[in-house]
């Protein structure tokens, strides 16, 4: 480009052109993380899934509750940036590519938790060779990948002239062969008219697809468990509660990653408390929403309850009061009164609150997982405690640890290999704003 | 049914196996089917073993005679032709003498951590009486379970039985949370168990076990084929479970033999959790003019069975 020296990219030629030791320091630790995680995959190989607290009644765990998670977090990107892509929102471009980040890798990582809960992995294929397209696992398979192959297109979409403009950067300090990557994966965008138009349109087009798919995989992961008959499960409201509580989580951790990327990359320029606020109003919304589903679905189970949905609510709130507490108060109200009392709007106080947030939802999930479970139709007689109670084991929380180190291995790799604030949008936006709100 | 095993040739050997297998173990059911397996079994190994007739002579037979016939996995997934099979469970009798656990697990290869057939204590509500209640699967008419497995690894026959293909199975464990009854159980590991069972697997046999699939009560339909019960029906002491045929309209515990249609109506027989709608093959006499009273069924228990019913309502109040 003519401008070189205006351009944002010298922002980030930093972190693109050479990693500093401490980044090396944090992917060799995420990297540790992660081959622990292999050692506890390797551990229940071998010696079956009896090394997870799993047993005959809560036949789901910590992988279930992971896997729901991470599909939520990919709700930040294909919502948030969908909506406000269609919507035309002047302050979404630099945040919208850490969405569409978020996005992309929760959704590769998310799907890996199925596969840990997979009895005979040796076997997985024959989803797709038997696959019978009764069972809501069947739809799943289908949403999710359908899910992942559109974000890719969004996403590539949206990174098509960042990727253009690396190509021209002459001055970037870069080896030969990821020039080369540039070039190859700019397609011959140069921003002719004609090439803006196409984008444009087929931009467009892919922000609706990705909006309408999420919306339908995310349904699709409810209505596995509310197909069933399981007391708990067996609720009407779970398709758009799911939905919602997942586009909740994507904004919590949007804020999140916004808040590290702009201390790590020194965006305090391009990412303003207008970006937090404006997240944060959206988090708002969600948690009043996410708050409003709960209790009219708690309401309806208590208020005129069956034998089975009374033992649930009793073991919600005896044997998990705090983590029901933690998710379904602390983490409804906390947003509202920070993000909507105007003295409390600070970064750091929604940034503390979307971590509480996202503690919160993962908590949410796994209360709706593991409680049911306990409690079935007819009761457990067992005298083994671990046949009673689950209690995820190191080899769960491993993995765990490990999917979360993942992703965040996937994030630092992909910002050393694009921008993560849109280096092209922000070129046509001549000079940020002040503040918003 | 007597007559019926009487059409077929004489010859000693069918004899013995008319008398000392088939008529002790009650032949209600499958009457027709003891020639199959009879022609199968025909070509023996050679090797000998010893078994007690009815009539209390020893007698020597091949040891291919004793085994049950295998059918092939394909064939597993028809049922038995012209069957619909059902068992009602007569609560009044049970006094959790656990045999038909015991025999289950034999004859399935199965270890001790894993039941196809369990007994609960059930107690419907605090004023009403506790009682034991044995539990196989309920081979639903309408199988949630069956909806919900993404591979057709789990299926419902045309007799009604439904089965599992272990090979099949992924072990994705959605059966098993859509079962509203607990009724499968999973593979957590290999057990040493497995390795006892050297026939080739059957979906119908249930057996040998694999790790990291699920599996369940299969109505024993091996047996069915040679015109046996089910291991829990002819195992239990006191008569409780009673297999049959709905379209027969009968049912037997291998001494008794009942209208079907008739027990029901008179005993006032019912299905769990029928709210559920998924459609049970499993009746249940209700717990009147009870044989026992329900605290015998914590004699001669192993202390880690008893400790499973401490936390009931009953084990409360008793102080187990």
């Amino acid at each position: 480009m003519e401008n070189e020296q205006n351009s944002p990219i010298k922002e980030f030629a930093p972190q693109l052109e050479r990693t500093s030791i401490q980044g090396y320091a944090w992917i060799i630790f995420l990297l540790a993380i992660i081959g622990w995680g292999v050692y506890a995959f390797i551990q229940q190989v071998t010696r079956g899934h009896d090394v997870t607290g799993m047993r005959d009644n809560v036949v789901w765990g910590v992988y279930i509750v992971n896997f729901i998670f991470f599909m939520g977090v990919s709700y930040a990107g294909a919502l948030i940036s969908g909506t406000l892509h269609l919507f035309h929102t002047a302050w979404r471009k630099p945040i919208i590519r850490m969405a569409e980040f978020i996005t992309i890798i929760s959704l590769l990582i998310g799907p890996g938790y199925i596969l840990l809960c997979i009895g005979r992995l040796d076997k997985l294929y024959y989803l797709v060779l038997f696959g019978r397209i009764q069972s809501p696992i069947t739809w799943d398979v289908i949403a999710i990948s359908t899910d992942i192959f559109g974000c890719l297109i969004f996403l590539y979409l949206a990174l098509l002239r960042d990727l253009a403009t690396l190509r021209d950067y002459e001055s970037l300090q870069l080896p030969k062969w990821r020039k080369r990557i540039y070039k190859i994966l700019a397609l011959g965008y140069t921003g002719a008219p004609e090439q803006q138009k196409r984008l444009k349109r087929a931009t467009d087009i892919m922000a609706a697809m990705v909006i309408a798919i999420a919306i339908i995989v995310y349904s699709v992961l409810a209505w596995i468990f509310s197909v069933t008959l399981q007391p708990g499960w067996h609720s009407t409201i779970f398709g758009p509660y799911f939905v919602i509580a997942a586009v909740f989580s994507g904004s919590a951790v949007l804020i999140i990653a916004m808040w590290l990327f702009r201390k790590i990359y020194h965006l305090e320029k391009y990412i303003l408390k207008k970006h937090f606020v404006a997240v944060g109003v959206i988090m708002l919304v969600l948690a009043a929403f996410f708050g409003y589903f709960t209790f009219s679905d708690y309401l309806t189970k208590w208020y005129g309850s069956e034998k089975n949905d009374e033992l649930l609510i009793q073991l919600l709130f005896k044997k998990f009061y705090w983590p029901f507490i933690i998710s379904n108060y602390v983490g409804v109200l906390l947003p509202l009164i920070v993000v909507g009392i105007a003295k409390f709007r600070t970064i750091t106080n929604i940034t503390i609150t979307a971590v509480i947030v996202i503690i919160a939802l993962w908590l949410n999930r796994y209360l709706i997982v593991v409680p049911t479970l306990e409690s079935p139709y007819l009761p457990i007689q067992d005298s083994r405690p671990e046949w009673f109670n689950y209690g995820a084991t190191w080899v769960e929380w491993s993995l765990t640890a490990a999917g979360i180190a993942l992703f965040c291995l996937l994030f630092t790799l992909a910002s050393k290999f694009i921008p993560v604030v849109q280096v092209s949008e922000l070129q046509e936006e001549a000079k940020p704003e002040e503040v918003l709100v | 049914m007597e007559e019926e095993l009487n059409k077929h040739p004489k010859s000693s050997r069918r004899q013995f196996l008319k008398k000392g297998l088939v008529a002790g173990a009650g032949v209600a059911v499958g009457g027709g089917l003891v020639t199959t397996y009879l022609d199968s079994a025909a070509s023996g190994t050679g090797e000998k073993v010893k078994v007690l007739t009815t009539g209390g002579d020893i007698m020597e037979v091949d040891k291919d005679m004793l085994k049950l016939p295998r059918v092939s996995i394909k064939e597993s997934h028809k049922g038995i032709q012209g069957r619909k099979f059902v068992m009602v469970i007569d609560l009044g009798k049970c006094k959790n003498a656990r045999k038909c656990v015991e025999v289950c697990q034999k004859g399935h290869h199965l270890p001790k951590s894993q039941e196809f057939m369990k007994v609960y204590l059930l107690q419907d509500s605090e004023k009403t009486s506790p009682y034991w209640f044995p539990k196989p699967c309920f081979h639903c008419d309408n199988p949630l379970c069956v909806s919900v497995c993404p591979v057709g690894a789990t299926y419902k026959r045309t007799d009604g039985i439904v089965l599992i293909d272990n090979n099949r199975c992924i072990g994705c464990k959605f059966c098993m949370t859509g079962c509203p009854y607990s009724t499968r159980v999973f593979a957590w590991k290999h057990y040493s168990e497995y390795d006892e069972d050297k026939e080739p697997y059957s979906p119908e046999a249930s057996s040998p076990g694999k790790e990291g699939t699920v599996s369940k009560c299969d109505f024993c339909p091996d047996l069915i084929r040679v015109g046996k019960l089910p291991y829990c029906a002819s195992a239990c002491p006191m008569g409780v479970i009673y297999f049959g045929d709905v379209d027969e309209d009968t049912v037997t515990n291998g001494t008794e033999t009942f209208q079907f249609s008739a027990l029901i109506r008179d005993r006032a027989g019912y299905r769990y959790l029928e709210v559920l709608g998924t459609r049970p093959c499993v009746y249940y006499l209700p717990p009147v003019d009870r044989q026992f009273p329900v605290d015998r069924g914590f004699n001669d228990l192993d202390e880690s069975i008893k400790n499973r019913y401490k936390s009931t309502p009953y084990g409360e109040k008793h102080k187990l």
